[in-house]
């Protein structure tokens, strides 16, 4: 997995590239509308990053009594070490339902764990009830950003595979006219399913509930027409008391997209008479990340994406060039305490410009801990080549890596995008300074070939 | 050992030094509740309407099924509860009563004491949601402060109708609950 070459694919199509750049920032803008009208808006910030670091500075007792309350309230309570736990368990209780035909909506946690594929051998169909997510599902793609999966398409893909898979006029690319398509197509599946999946984006200790965000209401179709519902949630996602929720409401949407709240914010506290709600804990490797200093506050993470849609690199980058299921800035620094090896290019994606840090709503340090872990994999290098292959080390790690990546995605990208991108506000590599025309050919790489 | 066992035990062996927990301030709030409340609410693609201009509505459009759990709009109603949320497939309009309202973000709570199904504002094709003007609070931390500790199976802030914008970023409304939000202040 190498994130340069990745990012030289995405830039192929220089239109695209282009509309992907443009789309991201024009979210990023209206994030800062929407915040410029919230005057205590720093001070919010300070406080969810806070409400955050205690959480996570006892999480194992906030732990303990959301299970208690979850439980008291009548919801079923499980607690997964890894990826494979989590699927067993949702294998496990579809088999005891029988159930063949499952809904879901958007859970970043379930594609983390690759919940479909284990399901799909299983022989159970997962529809996937967020649009987004619907249409890469048909694709057969992953999403490429944790809060716009299809961001990488554009219509006329969308009409292409309609198209096929739901019978729509050929070269209707009207999105009006595809919403309601799918609207249609879904309802069906809603009607029918008897377990809906959905993810978490908090839990709140103090009452044993859990807070669903969607503009879609798809989450809310499933688990309201079906009998079972199964939530996901990794275990940093709690909080401690119900009026929390007030600070991370407010800032959750604005950062996303620049909304003041999703259309609908679902609590769930006890299943509806009759009916069965679990709840399953995730660790997956979220205590390793909680044991180590420079990185733990990574697990503040809202998963609102505006790190994303600001980050120079992302926007030009597109998400599948992360190769991982988290991408952008927060992603770079969540991968490779998971996967060093795998994800040793991230941390180098990045111009280190900071804007990523200055709009996450959770004060997370993220281009620090970029920095924090460009330190880690050359020390990796450095001392031990122990767990990296001699390839790496030889290809990669000889080399400031740094300056290899940065400079090679730069050129790709310089040469593709006009001057009304590289130099708008806030782009650290256009900003108040006229970029040097580049050699096609760097130094680096003429050294490589040329070299005694 | 068991997969919380080993959960807690991982945290638990890092002794992590605890954290302060701060308290949660009061903010400002609009002068003018009803008038933030409104545009908040048109930005999410809901409107405010009268209770004549929803009577109007029903008069003039051939809705089939109804259903309304609002005293105010109860001689509309003209279907019972089913048994099964999926009975509710056909329904046109739903009618019902909101506890509160955040005006910075037109948010309307309610929870299972004003769902006689908790599928209703999803599955009905139109939503009218009635709350009184007195209900209408500054922001989302007096909305939690109201809600307090009160025990719901569910409670949900609605802020608007069933809206996307995966497809190319262009905001469709009626993804896939209801396609319309008409709020009525009374
Ligand atoms: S790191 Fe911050 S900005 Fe990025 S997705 Fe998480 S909460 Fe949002």
């Amino acid at each position: 997995m190498s994130h340069p070459e990745n990012a030289t694919v995405f830039l192929k199509d220089k239109a695209r590239a282009k509309w992907h750049d443009e789309t991201l920032w024009i979210v990023r803008e209206k994030r800062d509308a929407t915040i410029h009208q919230i005057p205590e808006w720093e001070k919010l910030r300070e406080l969810a990053s806070q409400i955050k670091d205690h959480t996570l500075s006892k999480l194992d007792f906030y732990l303990e009594e959301l299970e208690r309350n979850a439980t008291a309230n009548g919801i079923k309570v499980h607690w997964a070490e890894n990826a494979e736990e989590h699927n067993q368990i949702i294998g496990r209780i579809l088999r005891e339902k029988n159930c063949k035909t499952i809904v879901k909506s958007k859970s970043i946690l379930t594609e983390e764990c690759h919940l479909n594929p284990y399901l799909a051998e299983r022989g159970v169909e997962v529809v996937d009830t967020d649009l987004g997510e619907r249409i890469i599902q048909f694709l057969k793609q992953p999403p490429s950003h944790i809060v716009m999966p299809a961001i990488h398409l554009k219509k006329s893909d969308i009409s292409d595979i309609f198209h096929e898979k739901l019978n729509t006029e050929k070269g209707n690319v009207d999105p009006v006219y595809l919403t309601h398509a799918a609207r249609l197509h879904l309802r069906e599946k809603f009607l029918q399913a008897k377990v809906a999946i959905t993810g978490v984006n908090f839990a709140v200790a103090e009452t044993g509930e859990f807070v669903v965000c969607t503009n879609e209401g798809n989450a809310d179709m499933g688990v309201h027409l079906a009998d079972t519902h199964i939530a996901c949630m990794g275990i940093e996602k709690l909080i401690p008391r119900r009026k929390d929720l007030g600070v991370f409401l407010r800032l959750l949407a604005r950062s996303a997209t620049g909304q003041s709240i999703t259309n609908y914010n679902s609590h769930f506290r006890s299943p509806s008479p009759g009916k069965e709600l679990h709840l399953i804990l995730v660790n997956n490797g979220r205590t390793k990340q909680l044991g180590r200093e420079k990185f733990r506050n990574s697990l503040k993470c809202i998963r609102c994406g505006a790190c994303m849609n600001t980050c120079p690199i992302y926007r030009r980058s597109g998400g599948f060039s992360y190769g991982s299921t988290v991408p952008g800035p927060i992603g770079s620094i969540l991968s490779p305490g998971i996967d060093l090896k795998k994800y040793s290019t991230l941390p180098f994606a990045s111009t280190l410009c900071g804007s990523c840090s200055d709009v996450c709503p959770v004060k997370i340090n993220i281009h620090e801990q970029l920095y924090e872990w460009r330190q880690e994999i050359t020390k990796a290098n450095g001392s031990s080549l122990k767990g990296l292959s001699m390839k790496m080390a030889n290809g990669i790690f000889k080399s400031p890596l740094a300056y290899r990546i940065s400079g090679q995605l730069m050129r790709a990208s310089l040469k593709n995008l006009p001057d009304s991108i590289i130099y708008n506000p806030l782009n650290a590599w256009g900003k108040g300074r006229n970029l040097p025309d580049l050699p096609e050919e760097s130094f680096k790489a003429w050294y490589k070939k040329n070299r005694p | 050992m068991s997969s919380k066992e080993s959960i807690l035990g991982a945290i638990q062996g890092l002794k992590l030094e605890e954290k302060p927990l701060p308290d949660i301030p009061d903010f400002e709030i609009a002068d003018d509740l009803v008038e933030a409340f409104t545009t908040a609410l048109n930005a999410n693609k809901g409107t405010v309407a009268s209770k004549e201009e929803i009577e109007h509505l029903i008069s003039e459009t051939a809705f089939s099924k109804i259903y309304s759990s609002s005293p105010a709009f109860e001689s509309y109603s003209n279907c019972q509860v089913p048994q099964h949320a999926a009975e509710f497939a056909d329904l046109d309009l739903a009618i019902i009563e909101g506890q509160f309202a955040s005006a910075e973000n037109a948010a309307i709570w309610l929870d299972d004491s004003n769902l006689d199904l908790r599928a209703i504002p999803f599955i009905t094709a139109h939503l009218v949601i009635v709350v009184k003007k007195e209900n209408i609070l500054g922001n989302m931390h007096q909305a939690y402060d109201r809600i307090g500790l009160t025990k719901s199976g569910f409670g949900i802030f609605i802020a608007g109708p069933s809206k996307t914008a995966d497809i190319e970023q262009s905001l469709v409304v009626g993804a896939h609950g209801a396609i319309s939000l008409r709020v009525v202040l009374i």
